[in-house]
């Protein structure tokens, strides 16, 4: 029987340098599914995430995206994968020297997709993430909020399954907070399975009030679902 | 294959991720003229010295000499031995005594034009042309020595082989020169690659992060390399080309007088672009490669 979640760890371990950041890992993220990663700083969020879409390997178990084990796949394998995976960094990531548009566009250029076809829908992109009037500058001159959105425009569009946002909101406003978790809202009712790392608990309590989502809380080196806490 | 298909058509794409500014920039362009210049001088240089090894070696391979030193009143007699004795012998073409001007004119370099050379007692000298394969030598000096006893055959084999042997050996200095030129050229490029590469480093994550393959990367590096040798070779190759123009030409100098392009041999020069963008080409692929392997 083929394994339903779009992403799957069984037992996994992270060590870095002899000291274990987390072991004994093990998680599904249902298609379509809405998760929160919360936990301490330094805890190994980022590094949780990293492991999702294979920028770093586990020193113990087994990861699975869309059924592939990621450690049976080179670098080029991963770098297809990469292309059913939108990844919002905290730091965001662009190149510099590319204007707000042409950063959007990467995935479809280094993909060799139809650019002309996702260029034409460039306008509605921009404008669900509200960048209309952006896209000929360059990612310095955007606020943190508005590279967070260029962020989340060029990791959706190549339309991909899983979307994973690494504390997209650790650098914005309240308000802007907001915005950025209704896209991801938006995202997931689309069918999208969003994985969102934060350790911002009144944006998760937020949008438990507008969407199932589910807490997986980071700590002690392990792995655990939060409950009523929250 | 493919990928010299895909550099050949270009991806602006690709190319746009990688910044143009750059100090790898300058450095493969200027590296790329000033090693395409010495390569147009050491090519010149190698089909000039091939050129005149032939020259050399053909010409006074078809000669030889018999010089005759004998007391006055036995020269004549012993010249005309010798001639009738050419005459009769297998291999030799034509003999022809050289006149008093013509000795004159030999002795010129050493002892300037007003030289009284009929107050010189001078060897007769009988220039000899040989036909194909030439006479028996061991055989012909023993007839000589017996029968004209002042008389010595010279088939320049002496002078020849030396000769040949330092022209060869110019020309293979030449080739070697031109694969040293060949090395400096793609380790330079190589690594100007790899700097531009290390020095881009953020830009290698994203295109990472966004689902680039290796041959992507790659690919945005590649073809700018390759142009900026192509480009900066092309030069270089001009400015070689005057330099070469403008050697002066010594009248007799040998060597000196003949370096330079002839005929078909032009198409060398126009090659060392080509031929050095082939080399960037490979170079910076190589280079990438191992970069992106490195950075896992």
């Amino acid at each position: 029987m083929a394994d339903p979640s779009a992403i799957a760890l069984n037992s996994v371990a992270v060590s870095y340098s002899g000291r274990t950041l987390f072991r004994d890992v093990s998680l599904q993220l249902a298609p379509g599914s809405f998760h929160f990663l919360t936990g301490p700083s330094g805890a190994g969020k980022t590094s949780l995430m990293k492991l999702c879409y294979g920028e770093l390997s586990p020193s113990e178990g087994r990861i699975t995206v869309f059924d592939q084990d990621t450690s049976q796949m080179d670098r080029n394998a991963i770098a297809r994968l990469r292309r059913r995976i939108g990844v919002v960094h905290q730091d965001c990531r662009f190149i510099d020297h590319l204007s707000v548009a042409e950063n959007v566009l990467l995935p479809v250029t280094v993909s060799q997709g139809n650019v002309e076809a996702a260029r034409a829908d460039m306008a509605d992109l921009m404008s669900w993430v509200g960048l209309n009037a952006l896209t000929n500058h360059r990612p310095p001159e955007l606020s943190g909020g508005e590279r967070q959105r260029a962020a989340l425009a060029r990791a959706v569009i190549l339309s991909p399954d899983i979307i994973l946002a690494d504390e997209p909101t650790g650098n914005v406003d309240w308000e802007m907070s907001l915005k950025i978790l209704g896209l991801l809202i938006e995202l997931n009712r689309l069918g999208k399975t969003v994985l969102c790392a934060t350790h911002d608990m009144s944006l998760i309590r937020q949008a438990k009030t507008r969407v199932s989502a589910r807490v997986l809380r980071l700590g002690n080196g392990t792995v655990e679902l939060a409950g009523a806490e929250l | 294959m493919s990928a010299l298909l895909a550099l050949v058509k270009g991806d602006t794409s690709a190319e746009s991720v990688v910044p143009r500014t750059g100090f790898t920039a300058i450095l493969t362009i200027a590296c790329a003229a000033a090693m395409a210049f010495l390569a147009v001088f050491v090519l010149a240089l190698a089909l000039s010295a091939g050129r005149q090894a032939a020259d050399w070696e053909a010409s006074l391979a078809d000669t030889a000499t018999v010089r005759i030193s004998a007391p006055a009143e036995m020269a004549d007699v012993q010249a005309d031995t010798v001639e009738t004795i050419l005459s009769q012998t297998p291999g030799i073409g034509a003999t022809r005594r050289l006149t008093d001007d013509e000795q004159a004119l030999l002795l010129q370099p050493w002892f300037g034009s007003d030289l009284p050379v009929e107050s010189l007692r001078l060897p007769i000298l009988i220039d000899v042309t040989l036909t194909e394969g030439g006479p028996d030598v061991i055989g012909l000096r023993q007839r000589l020595s017996a029968e004209a006893p002042g008389a010595v055959y010279d088939d320049h084999g002496r002078w020849r082989a030396p000769m040949v042997d330092a022209a060869r050996g110019l020309r293979t200095l030449s080739l070697i020169a031109l694969i040293l030129i060949a090395t400096v050229t793609g380790v330079t490029v190589a690594l100007a690659a790899s700097a531009a590469i290390s020095a881009n480093g953020q830009v290698i994550d994203v295109l990472r992060l966004v689902g680039a393959e290796d041959r992507y990367i790659s690919r945005a590096f590649t073809r700018r390399f390759t142009l900026r040798t192509l480009a900066g070779a092309a030069v270089g190759v001009v400015f070689g080309l005057i330099a070469v123009a403008l050697i002066p030409t010594v009248a007799g100098g040998g060597l000196a007088s003949a370096v330079g392009f002839r005929g078909a041999e032009w198409i060398w020069p126009a090659l060392v672009p080509f031929v050095a963008a082939v080399l960037a080409f490979a170079a910076t692929r190589a280079a990438a490669a191992r970069r992106l392997n490195e950075a896992g």
